[in-house]
């Protein structure tokens, strides 16, 4: 399901200069409302079918359920930070701040997806490679993932001028983002990973794809497409409401500078 | 009287020139790095003091703990100078390409970081009793400063104008520096147990496409970072 008002309300910019008030339009504050309660519900239509529907699997036992929230996340995570590249692009073409708020929200929003990725990854790795964390070609990746958008959060916040700060912020998001391309290319192009290739085929390393059911067993195929679109739903509508808080904070800061002056 | 704007190459040359001549006249920055470079060395020596064992072993994480350090310190600080200075603000105004200026600056942050590298290299060879004879470590130590100058260079352009300067840096380099860090340390480790290079064509490959990859980015990326 795409969340096609996922960038709508950011083209309302409430203008910075004079902090005018600028109202939604109310058809897109009930669209988002409609998708936030549909991704509440589908929150646990997604568990049901992790815990119920699914099924056991036959080797992994209990512990192969991670996978469906794991790869998911990831998704809904590069999702996010591929938004992070447009709005940087689009910034960097237009130099309209609108483009700004939405790359640092997305940011905001995708690094605690991948971090749920790397939770429920390091969890799963326990039992099944018998330890949380190996220097794995993809694991690495991960890692330099996570600190590379930890360290863009950083770099926003030690610029002070705005226009400065979105600018170097933009290239930060698009350099950053060959890690999250890295990330989903390196088990599929090359043999000496270890991590699984769950969906899709990988190119060089067929054996890296494994026996899982989740390619052959209609159920577990079917709960981990809802489970990957609940997490790609689930992570447009929270930018989306990212975005909203960060286009208030700017109305703020209007605000207060109009009574400073 | 009308002067001819120079070629990108010329830009690119003289600019690196210039810095040559400063850093020659005062030798502040090599001399720091350098420094800087042999004291970690000497940390190391001793933390692994007992244990020769682990000495050979630890030989390519000492050198590329010690460069990515120093490279990140000696960077911070050349870029901080010209800022302060006003140098960046006047080249800036000068008639040649934004990335004619980059590729200046390039050449420059790799030549320091590379001489730190011979200069721990150096260093480890006398004290670590290491053989370095293998043309597959400068090799490495090559391309794998390269990588990580043309990223120190870019980003180091936008640390300068941050609040916090001197943690600022490191913060938004040592990520994109470690897949280097990852690659140089692998290889470097094959070659000092004298595997063959297709032991570690992998690893050396992942340093060219690096450098690839890092040189393009900056390439279309510098002019937004250093407009204004």
């Amino acid at each position: 399901m795409a969340v096609v008002g996922g960038t709508a309300p950011i083209s309302t910019t409430p203008s910075s200069s004079t902090g005018e008030v600028v109202e939604y339009a109310q058809w897109r504050s009930r669209l988002l409302w409609y998708l936030t309660t549909c991704t509440g519900l589908g929150a646990l239509v997604m568990l049901w079918m992790v815990l119920f529907y699914a099924g056991t699997d036959a080797t992994q036992g209990h512990v192969q359920r991670i996978f469906y929230i794991h790869i998911s996340a990831y998704s809904g995570g590069s999702v996010v930070f591929f938004v992070t590249v447009l709005a940087g692009v689009m910034y960097l073409i237009t130099r309209n701040l609108k483009w700004d708020r939405l790359a640092v929200s997305s940011v905001e929003v995708g690094l605690p997806l991948m971090t749920v990725c790397l939770v429920t990854g390091a969890a799963w790795a326990r039992p099944i490679w018998n330890t949380w964390w190996t220097a794995d070609p993809r694991l690495n990746g991960m890692a330099v993932m996570w600190l590379l958008y930890a360290a863009y959060l950083t770099l926003r916040g030690a610029v002070e001028n705005p226009d400065r700060r979105a600018r170097f912020a933009a290239v930060y998001g698009i350099l950053a983002f060959i890690s999250v391309v890295y990330v989903f290319l390196i088990p599929r192009v090359r043999t000496d990973t270890m991590h699984p290739v769950v969906i899709g085929p990988s190119v060089s390393n067929p054996a890296a794809e494994g026996g899982f059911e989740v390619r052959v067993e209609d159920r577990m195929g079917a709960t981990m497409g809802v489970a990957m679109i609940w997490w790609c739903t689930a992570a447009l509508v929270l930018l989306w409401h990212r975005v909203r808080l960060e286009n208030l904070a700017e109305r703020v800061r209007a605000f207060k500078a109009r009574l400073t002056n | 009287m009308i002067v001819k704007p120079p070629s990108f190459f010329q830009a690119m040359v003289r600019i690196a020139a210039k810095d040559l001549r400063a850093e020659m006249r005062s030798r502040s920055l090599i001399s720091a790095m350098a420094l800087f470079g042999v004291l970690t060395v000497m940390i190391f020596y001793y933390t692994l003091e007992g244990r020769p064992d682990l000495r050979a072993e630890a030989l390519p994480a000492v050198l590329w703990v010690t460069v990515i350090f120093a490279g990140t310190q000696g960077l911070g600080r050349s870029l901080s100078q010209e800022h302060d200075r006003g140098t960046l603000d006047a080249l800036l105004l000068a008639p040649i390409s934004r990335s004619a200026l980059f590729f200046g600056k390039l050449i420059v942050a790799w030549l320091f970081t590379l001489t730190v590298g011979v200069i721990v290299s150096g260093t480890m060879l006398i004290l670590f009793n290491a053989n370095l004879s293998n043309l597959g470590w400068w090799l490495m130590l090559l391309i794998g400063t390269l990588g990580f100058a043309t990223m120190g260079t870019l980003l180091g352009s936008m640390a300068i104008h941050a609040r916090a300067r001197e943690t600022t840096l490191p913060i938004i380099v040592l990520p994109i520096a470690l897949p280097i860090v990852i690659g140089a340390v692998n290889a470097c480790g094959a070659i000092l147990e004298g595997k063959a290079f297709s032991e570690w064509s992998t690893w050396a490959g992942l340093l060219a496409s690096l450098d690839v990859i890092f040189l393009a980015l900056s390439f279309l990326l510098f002019d937004y970072v250093v407009e204004e």
